[in-house]
């Protein structure tokens, strides 16, 4: 008998699943990126075409305006998340532990929910008089109702995101929040520092580790991620006009508008951000020292 | 206070509350209620949301928050009689839709528990060859946005013959889970003492026996937290489903919500929202009992 027989036995299912569904997907992306592979050559049709869908994606005319919207929807989605996050978590830990808890409670709804649930009720939120509730918060103050999907398509997409990312944010700083010292309060207070000074001085020094590992990864799931957007304004209403990167993948080579599904365009396209996402992932975890970070956010004292 | 305390001491010793003055007290009071003012601000949108979705599944009509139309309880008839409700004619029965979702959610749940503490256990306790490989490779997948994958995912469903089954989108979705999963059981696997196994060991039990008898029941609180992970996780499914299961025979609670969404909107919301409902309950009432562990875990913050 192997001497190593029993590893193998606990570790062949594992190595199974990460071989088809991870290894094979990665080296299928770059593979198929180099052929021309669609519905009209089907799956055993097709032909090696070198860099020609990389060569395409440069020369396309839509590539610098969905590149800009990808950049566009990541920053403003990011910045939000951070900030509110942050605010969250810090306005939460500093309330009666009870109510915090509560607050941060109804801040996961949107990440516990079905994202089909939770876009259904932005897009009703959304929705044009007299119908949609947005519509009626905003009347009060003499802005006009109006179809927000249509009408401001950006601020619903950073809506629906934002609500559901900040949550990440706010849960990670949460932890980190706790794990100070409480006698670094105490003596602040004791110094006669006020809250706004205790938050100042503090807590947002020693939550620089986490802030920046939220912005990493984040930046990186946000880069990838089209779900929320896919079920409201899938990229319109104009055209491309909130189409992102991966989203620009997803429709090319699973769900186009002009029924020729191209695979390989759309592999190359998916490519850029599977390089993407193994590179960050390897930042993360060489720099960050990931798991350290997520499992005991690291907090210097100094 | 002396004459010669710093800059930051004097504006905070000016804000202590000086005896007998009653607008500091006022001040002080403001000061207390300002964080929760701007806290239920911040989180009004996010309760509204629910709310209009609980409200509107209980009218005939709503215009925003405000029901126009009578309380009813006819949205809710796609339970009761499937057949009379028209938004629903064309699509698959809600009852074999609910049994689907709770067969994908569970078959997942099982795969993930089963692969991630059989892999956590023996990275936590063996030592072979490629392990700290294998740990590192975990870890960088844990943090890779696998939805770029799913173009090329199609591709390997097609060849496994698994593409437009639930049992394909089964695997794809407990993969996409496996990694965290792993790294949660090592965890959990990590803090078991040695030498209980020890002891089962000289016994002469088997690894498997001492894993599976002595070792998996000590770890419960791990496959607790997880399971509730990854049943959620599963339950909320919506992209894999509709990418890897056109055909729609064994569809899911989101595919039939997406779809309803897509014609839905200028038509009647009441169905709509009970059905949005009906699929978010069974989660929201799990997130009450177990609140705390999926915080900890949303949070990534599961320690063994």
């Amino acid at each position: 008998m192997n001497r190593y027989s029993t590893a193998i036995f606990f570790m062949t299912p594992a190595l199974l699943m990460v071989a088809a569904f991870f290894v094979a997907p990665v080296v299928i992306t770059l593979g198929m990126s180099l052929t021309d592979m669609a519905t009209t050559t089907g799956l055993s049709n097709w032909q090696w075409s070198g860099l020609d869908n990389y060569q395409r994606m440069v020369r396309g005319s839509f590539t610098l305006l969905i590149l800009g919207n990808t950049i566009f929807y990541v920053v403003v989605t990011l910045a939000f998340n951070v900030v509110m996050g942050l605010g969250i978590a810090l306005l939460s830990s500093h309330v009666e532990p009870h109510a915090g808890g509560l607050f941060r409670a109804i801040w996961l709804l949107p990440r516990i929910s079905p994202s089909v649930v939770y876009a259904l009720m932005w897009t009703w939120a959304a929705a044009a008089p007299p119908y949609g509730v947005i519509n009626q918060l905003v009347e009060p103050f003499g802005v006009e109702g109006r179809y927000w999907i249509n009408s401001d398509p950006w601020l619903i997409v950073f809506l629906i995101n934002g609500f559901v990312g900040a949550s990440f944010g706010m849960l990670i700083f949460t932890s980190a929040i706790k794990s100070i010292p409480e006698e670094l309060f105490r003596a602040a207070r004791v110094d006669g520092a006020n809250a706004w000074q205790i938050a100042r001085r503090i807590t947002l020094p020693l939550l620089r580790w986490p802030i920046l590992f939220v912005l990493t990864y984040q930046t990186m799931s946000l880069f990838a991620s089209y779900e929320y957007i896919l079920l409201t304004t899938n990229g319109g209403p104009g055209l491309y006009m909130t189409e992102v990167w991966s989203l620009w993948a997803f429709h090319t080579a699973l769900s186009s508008y002009f029924g020729n599904l191209e695979f390989g365009y759309g592999a190359a396209l998916a490519a850029v951000l599977v390089v993407m996402g193994l590179l960050v992932s390897f930042v993360l975890l060489r720099i960050f020292r990931f798991n350290d970070l997520v499992s005991d956010p690291r907090i210097e004292i100094t | 206070m002396t004459s010669s305390a710093a800059p930051r001491h004097a504006s905070a010793a000016s804000s202590l509350p000086a005896p007998a003055s009653s607008s500091s007290a006022v001040t002080r009071a403001l000061m207390t209620a300002l964080p929760y003012v701007v806290l239920i601000l911040f989180t009004l949108p996010i309760l509204l949301l629910y709310v209009w979705l609980t409200y509107s599944s209980f009218f005939t009509r709503m215009e925003g928050l405000w029901p126009t139309g009578s309380f009813t309880l006819e949205n809710w008839r796609f339970l009761w009689a499937p057949e009379s409700v028209e938004q629903l004619r064309n699509k698959p029965p809600i009852i074999p839709l609910t049994i689907n979702t709770l067969v994908f959610s569970l078959a997942t749940t099982a795969v993930v528990l089963l692969i991630s503490s059989m892999a956590g256990y023996a990275l936590s306790r063996l030592n072979f060859p490629g392990r700290r490989a294998f740990l590192g490779s975990v870890l960088l997948l844990h943090s890779f946005p696998s939805v770029t994958l799913l173009i090329a995912t199609f591709i390997v469903l097609r060849r496994l013959g698994l593409y437009d089954q639930l049992l394909g989108v089964i695997l794809v979705k407990a993969a996409f889970e496996l990694p965290l999963g792993i790294w949660i059981m090592k965890g959990f696997f990590d803090t078991v003492p040695w030498e209980l196994e020890m002891a089962a060991l000289v016994d002469g039990a088997g690894r498997i026996t001492t894993w599976w008898r002595i070792v998996m029941p000590l770890v419960r609180p791990g496959l607790l937290a997880l399971g509730l992970l990854a049943f959620v996780s599963g339950w909320n499914e919506f992209l894999l489903p509709f990418v890897f299961m056109p055909s729609g025979s064994q569809a899911t609670l989101s595919l039939l919500v997406r779809s309803l969404l897509g014609e839905g909107r200028f038509v009647d919301y009441g169905v709509l929202t009970a059905v949005g409902l009906y699929y978010v309950l069974p989660i929201l009432i799990l997130f009450l009992f177990a609140q705390e562990q999926l915080m900890r875990i949303y949070g990534g913050g599961v320690k063994g």
